[in-house]
């Protein structure tokens, strides 16, 4: 299965190297900086890269590369999975996955990978277990550690890995038992300029954190099950249940997880909790355009639209903006052209506006795109889709937990402004006109 | 310099006593390592540490090792006996992390060892140690391909392990050494469909993946017709299935099997793992009857939210799945518009799946996609999407016109890259509808002056001569042009050029047989071979001479010939060839390894080859039970309790004071000869209780005779076995004709403490040399098949003694590790030495001479038939399989005589090591007073393995 990994940062070093089977050179890497340097965009190298002797399955997060070298079939998505994995069990150990921190703890990043995989194949990759077996680095520790020589690794050994709940250590105690469920949806939209939804779709997930001592037997259920037709699971959720009904049953791993993510696409309604109305004009020969925009609240079942930017990218020939929003503030990086606006909380009363004149650079022709305008919100106390729990029980264990449940949305990749419609007709049009012309 | 100093520093650390500066050392050197910089000179410093207590010491005192011991096999070996104790270690982990380390050490040295610890560790009780043995199979098997055969056996073995961590580490190993023996699937079959659920998700994946190919193996095809829907009511309602389906008659019944690998795949595609979600998509693509593949593709449009490479992968399958199956995605279509934050190859494999879906209801749609996908700034997504349009132009006869028309519009962009790529897909669409395009021909030919792409120029040149009699006029104009710049032009160019000549040449040799002349004259002289040969092939063609005579009556039909149309079709046409999910597939070529997917079977093999016997119900250890696969499995367990001896009641003995418990010891012993080289030992030990009373005043006294019984085998063995009898301290043996059988088991640590010490010379018959020996009742370093022995060699005289050795051997086969010569051993001082022996599992002793400078003395090292063991595990239940196997039988037996107040487990225990290197097999039952122990044991070496039997049962005088 995965023979090495290469860690290789943006400006095209090997800062790591690991091995699980016989030493591959890091010459290997040169067919991966061959296509680096083919790719316009660090994001446009492949994520498989056949060479002569071996395949190279990378993944791109925070700027590094995870190159794993493979040496025989196996199916790619085995190996993406894994490295993206192991960056987020970077991410959870320091905080952030970065070249320094790597560095700075190549010794439990070693420790790490050398858990994660036997011969290449994943042995470790539960975060809770991880933990068990190596400490995750913290401050005090690290003095601790530099003075008296201590160590991260753990001198107990998981007891979870050889359990029936893999995922779960045993014998934990709390003296508060607590179980706290997150419900939060990110939405993406496209709206087009006269304001119809062109997609719109919510990313869901359930992020739960469970303190709570023995082996406790947790079941949620929902008010509206129906909604989550497109769902994936912690491995600690019983398909089976879930399949005939429709209830959440598990045995929760200690501490932070996400229990479900879920997806309510375009298939089915989804509410559009913000609307745009803007009017962004250029004429031609002018050294002025106008900029005039709105946002208002929809669809938000009484809850208020807060923590809202707004955000354009304006067109290059844009040399200026002078506007006067009706509240927040607003800033125009002219260098870069983006237009940004934070407009806070959406008062339905008083909608927010942002109006005013860009000036243009003189003599260039008139710009020609429609500037696609980003939305950020937040929606505390509602989960858009419609979702909501219904309750949650334990079983197994004899106390009574204290239980939470929370609710939040918050915009994804949401735009607006995409130019009209393009028809079909209009080009017939255009090629009419255009043909006259050349005759 | 600089490095060697600091490697200096780095040793010094090393070998100083301070625990945290050899830790200080070790994580800079794992630094150093990671970094990738060479570290290989410490290795002596290093390894000393690799049995320090300090757990973070010694593992990364793993890491170096398992990174440095090919470039320095001779130092890695000193490690290896440190490994093997630890593979004794009672702590599972300990073991487990002990064969990791020892077979991830790439030294061919060591190979019979590892082959001795993966079978040991693959019938450990912990279900975590077999799983590394899993692994290992693997990892020797790249170690030493030879060793295939016996790694099958082991693999054979632990494919039958119930427990869930086993299972996906197995089935990597059998994929690894042996994907075509495809016959050890079929009765694990049914038993890894059920436990796929609660395997862990890495072990998902390849087991979906192994179960794919086997069905294709297996099951008939259910993409016949009339195969729709029948097969889902046979199935839930198993039992009126075959009454209903004879009675209906119907062409196609899946395969029971078929169906339980389809229902128990399809809840993983709920998973979070990516893998898992497309090893189950690709399944069921591989798999199902066609009308339910759709059921993955929700799942699989669900994985596009997830990262970049992951899209990347979910999308080139979803390209190859939409060309067969374009209904599957069509109502996803939305999930495959381009975003401007996609990577560049993910935009272009939307692009791909749209144009595959696109369809006369949707078409509209998707084009008014691809007109902002034009305008995007990635010039390659660009030039893409513009292709796309020509593909879809040629694939819907309806808006071909449409398409066409919105490519000339295109022709005006002010980029040059989108006018070059419509041009060229122009082109395309030209050939296949060439009437009435003038205009758009003429439109070309006016943009040809700032058209600079080589490849656009080009297809502009082809047009003109392909139609030139629409444009009489222009293509004159373009060819005169083109006789200016004609030097300056790409090659491409040129060879079009030359055609655009030749063409006008036959069409129009008023005008412009003098700009061909010209042409051709430039062609002539042309730095590329190819304009030359071309030019050459022109001129005789189209210009009559003497010599080409025949061949230019026909130029005008050879270059004007109508030209088929050029099919415009997807990059993914054929992936289909390559499994679904694999790097193969993805790659579009055959990567090493790659396992071809079979056709179906015309016809179904016997189904009844994946019927499993009802097992002896037997109580499997906790962390074996099944967790979370439901309901039928259960069933299964239930009633399994009961197992176990059902022996008597007894009576708390133990809590008796003053009782004497007396045990005589009976050991008999068989060995069987198993597949050439595989012996099997089984001991048993049964039980005779014998009681002896003092009046029923007095307390109850209880005999406990414990009888070991080794299995000889009659037609190997009995020639070799001397059978010592009378001997008080060793067994006494004695024969009888039970006959035998075995199966491997691991060898476990015994806990036996002290070891009992023989004599081997005497020191006055030594001249002042002492020599003891003892069985250190490890296995042998040296070789599998010999015992390990350790010599204490004292001199006891008033000189030193010189080159102590060891001389002449008797029987001259006899096979002696010897210890090294030892060159000087002082007055008063004493030194152990260890030498393996091959005794062949007999008795027989090994007579040899220990030398010194002056003298020999003859000396000889006899077994006792308890040396011969290794303690092995197993369950009480492979046990008692075992122990009903047993054919004929040799038998030898000691009697311990020992105190019923001290007869506690571990005394007992204690008793039965002190006689044979036995390992002790759990109970079921935890009351110790309707105990049965047992142990199990194997001989030392490769040879031998086996398991023996103790029944301890106590009875009360009535």
């Amino acid at each position: 299965m995965i023979h090495s990994l290469f860690l290789i940062n943006a400006s095209g070093d090997i800062f790591l190297e690991k091995h699980w089977k016989s030493v591959v050179s890091r010459s290997v890497c040169d067919y991966f900086f061959e296509a680096q340097e083919r790719a316009t965009e660090p994001e446009n190298v492949p994520p498989v890269i056949p060479t002569p002797h071996h395949y190279l399955i990378s993944v791109l997060r925070h700027h590094i590369y995870f190159v794993a070298v493979i040496q025989s079939e196996v199916p790619p998505l085995f190996v993406i999975e894994f490295l993206h994995r192991v960056v987020d069990t970077f991410q959870d150990y320091f905080g952030v996955c970065t070249e320094a921190a790597i560095k700075d703890n190549v010794v439990v990043v070693y420790e790490l990978l050398e858990e994660m995989l036997d011969n290449g194949f994943p042995l470790a990759t539960e975060s809770n277990i991880l933990k068990e077996l190596i400490k995750p680095p913290t401050i005090l520790r690290t003095m601790v550690n530099t003075i008296t020589g201590s160590t991260n690794v753990g001198e107990q050994l998981p007891t979870g890995q050889l359990s029936v709940v893999p995922w779960r250590r045993t014998g934990v105690k709390y003296t508060n038992n607590e179980a706290y469920f997150d419900v939060v949806e990110e939405i993406d939209a496209i709206i087009d300029k006269s304001g119809s939804t062109i997609t719109a779709e919510i990313q869901g997930v359930i992020d739960a954190c469970v303190k709570l001592t023995g082996m406790p037997d947790l079941t949620l259920s929902f008010m509206n099950p129906r909604l989550l037709d497109d769902v994936s699971f912690h491995p600690c959720v019983r398909f089976k249940r879930w399949e005939a009904e429709r209830i959440l049953s598990f045995i929760p791993p200690d501490g932070n997880f996400r229990l479900l993510s879920y997806h309510v696409s375009s298939q089915n309604l989804v509410a559009i909790p913000v609307y745009v109305k803007h009017n962004i004009t250029f004429r031609e020969g002018s050294s002025q355009g106008r900029f005039d925009l709105t946002l208002g609240p929809k669809q938000t079942m009484g809850k208020a639209v807060e923590s809202v930017l707004v955000s354009s990218q304006l067109p290059r020939g844009v040399l200026n903006a002078n506007l006067n929003p009706s509240q927040g503030t607003y800033t125009f990086d002219p260098v870069t052209k983006l237009l940004t606006w934070d407009v806070g909380k959406i008062n339905p009363q008083k909608l927010p506006s942002l109006k005013g004149t860009m000036s243009l650079q003189a003599g260039a022709s008139k710009p020609d795109e429609n500037p696609t305008i980003n939305i950020q919100f937040k929606i505390q106390q509602m989960a858009i889709s419609g979702l909501k729990v219904n309750r949650l029980d334990m079983y197994g264990e004899k106390y009574k937990p204290f239980k939470g449940i929370k609710y939040m949305t918050k915009a994804g990749k949401f735009q607006a402004g995409l130019p009209d419609k393009w028809t079909l007709e209009y080009i017939k049009t255009e090629l009419l006109h255009k043909e006259i012309r050349i005759n | 310099s600089c490095t060697a100093s600091l490697n200096e520093d780095l040793k010094e650390m090393l070998e100083s006593s301070k625990e945290s500066l050899k830790l200080e050392a070790m994580k800079r050197i794992v630094g150093l390592i990671a970094k990738g910089k060479s570290a290989s000179e410490l290795f002596p410093a290093v390894v000393k540490n690799v049995a320090s207590k300090n757990i973070e010491l010694k593992k990364l005192v793993y890491v170096y090792l398992v990174r440095y011991a090919e470039e320095q096999q001779d130092l890695a070996l000193l490690s290896i006996s440190t490994f093997q104790r630890a593979l004794k270690d009672p702590n599972q982990f300990i073991r487990a992390s002990a064969l990791r380390v020892l077979s991830s050490i790439r030294v061919p040295i060591i190979v019979p060892i590892m082959m001795l610890a993966i079978k040991e560790a693959a019938a450990d009780l912990s279900p975590y140690v077999r799983k590394t043995s899993a692994h290992a199979i693997q990892k020797l098997y790249s170690l030493d391909p030879d060793q295939k055969e016996q790694l099958i056996e082991v693999i054979e073995k632990l494919l039958k392990d119930k427990s869930t961590l086993v299972a996906g580490s197995v089935v990597m190993a059998f994929e690894e050494v042996c994907p075509d023996r495809i016959d050890l699937i079929h009765k694990n079959y049914r038993k890894l469909c059920n436990l796929l659920v609660d395997v862990e998700e890495w072990g998902q994946v390849v087991i979906i993946s192994m179960l794919t190919r086997y069905a294709r193996t297996q099951f008939t095809s259910p993409w016949m017709e009339g195969a729709e829907f029948d097969e889902n009511k046979a199935f839930y309602d198993s039992d009126s299935e075959e009454k209903k389906d004879q009675t209906e008659a119907k062409p196609y019944v899946m395969d029971p099997d078929h169906r339980l690998l389809l229902r128990n795949t399809k809840p993983l595609l709920q998973s979070r793992n990516t893998a898992v979600v497309m090893a189950v998509a690709q399944l069921y693509w591989h798999l199902a009857p066609k009308h339910e593949v759709s059921i993955v593709t929700k799942s699989l449009v669900r994985l596009l939210r997830s990262h970049r490479e992951v899209q990347y992968i979910v999308l080139q399958n979803i390209a190859t799945m939409s060309i067969q199956r374009k209904g599957m995605f069509e109502p996803f279509i939305k999930s495959f518009y381009v975003r401007s934050t996609d990577a560049t190859h993910i935009k272009t494999l939307k692009l791909e799946i749209l144009t595959n879906l696109a369809n006369e209801a949707n078409i509209s749609t998707i084009l008014r996609e691809f007109q902002t996908y034009v305008k995007s700034q990635d010039k390659a997504f660009a030039a893409a999407t513009i292709q796309a349009i020509g593909r879809c132009a040629t694939n819907i006869s309806e808006v071909t016109d449409t398409c066409l028309n919105g490519l000339v519009l295109l022709l005006s962009n002010r980029d040059e890259a989108v006018v070059a790529e419509s041009i060229v897909v122009i082109k395309k669409l030209l050939q296949t509808q060439p009437t009435q395009h003038g205009d758009i021909i003429k439109h070309m030919a006016k943009l040809f002056d700032n058209v600079t792409v080589p490849m656009a120029r080009a297809s502009i040149l082809w047009l003109m001569g392909e139609y030139c009699e629409k444009v009489p006029k222009i293509a004159p104009d373009v060819l005169r042009k083109m006789a200016k710049t004609f030097t300056a032009e790409e090659d491409i160019v040129k060879l079009q050029t030359v055609n655009l000549a030749a063409k006008l040449y036959l069409t129009n040799s008023k005008q412009t047989k003098l700009l061909t002349q010209y042409i051709l004259n430039l062609g002539k002289y042309d730095q590329n071979y190819d304009i030359r040969d071309r030019t050459r092939f022109i001129r005789q063609l189209i210009v009559p001479n003497e010599k080409s005579g025949a061949l230019s009556k026909y130029a005008r039909r050879i270059l004007l010939a109508p030209k088929p149309a050029p099919v415009l079709e997807s990059a993914f046409k054929d992936r289909d060839r390559y499994q679904l999910g694999t790097l193969s597939h993805s790659l579009n070529l055959k990567a090493t390894g790659y396992q071809e997917l079979p056709d179906w079977p015309a016809v179904a093999p016997d189904q009844s080859v994946r019927n499993v016997e009802i097992v002896e119900p037997t109580k499997q250890p906790k962390s074996d039970d099944k967790f979370y696969s439901d309901d039928e499995d259960e069933k299964e367990e239930e009633g399994s309790d009961s197992s176990g001896s059902g022996s008597e009641d007894s009576s708390s003995s133990s809590s008796s004071e003053g009782l004497f418990l007396s045990v005589r010891f009976t050991v008999s012993g068989a060995f069987s000869f198993h597949e050439a080289k595989l012996m099997l030992l089984v001991i048993s030990i049964t039980n005779i209780s014998m009681t002896a009373g003092f009046g029923s005043f007095l307390p109850k006294l209880e005999f406990i005779t414990i009888m070991i019984s080794f299995f000889y085998d009659f037609f190997f063995f009995c020639q070799h076995c001397l059978f010592p009898q009378n001997d008080s301290k060793n067994p006494t043996f004695r024969t009888s004709g039970i006959s035998l059988f075995h199966m491997s088991f691991q060898v476990t640590t015994s806990s036996f403490g002290p070891l009992k010490t023989y004599e081997l010379l005497h020191h006055m018959t030594g001249k002042g040399l002492s020599a003891k020996y003892h069985f250190p009742r490890q296995p042998c370093l040296y070789q599998p098949s010999m015992v390990a022995v350790q010599v204490i060699l004292t001199n006891s005289s008033d000189h030193a003694l010189e080159e102590i050795h060891i001389g002449d051997q008797s029987p001259a086969s006899l096979n002696i590790h010897c210890f090294n010569t030892i060159e000087r051993l002082e007055p008063g001082a004493s030194v152990t030495v260890s030498m393996g022996i091959d005794f062949s599992d007999s008795t027989q002793a090994a007579n040899f001479q220990l030398c010194t400078k002056e003298d020999q003395f003859s000396v000889s090292i006899q077994p006792a038939v308890g040396e011969l063991l290794m303690p092995s595990t197993m369950t009480e239940q492979d046990f008692c399989k075992e122990q009903g196997k047993l054919q004929g039988m040799n038998e030898t037996s000691a009697t311990i005589t020992m105190a019923t107040a001290n007869a506690s487990r571990q005394a007992i225990n204690k008793q039965v090591l002190s006689v044979a290197n036995v390992g002790e097999v759990p109970s079921s039952q935890n009351n110790f007073s309707s105990l049965e122990a047992r142990w199990a044991t194997e001989t030392e070496a490769t040879i031998c393995i086996g398991s023996p039997k103790l029944d301890r049962r106590l009875k009360n005088i009535a």
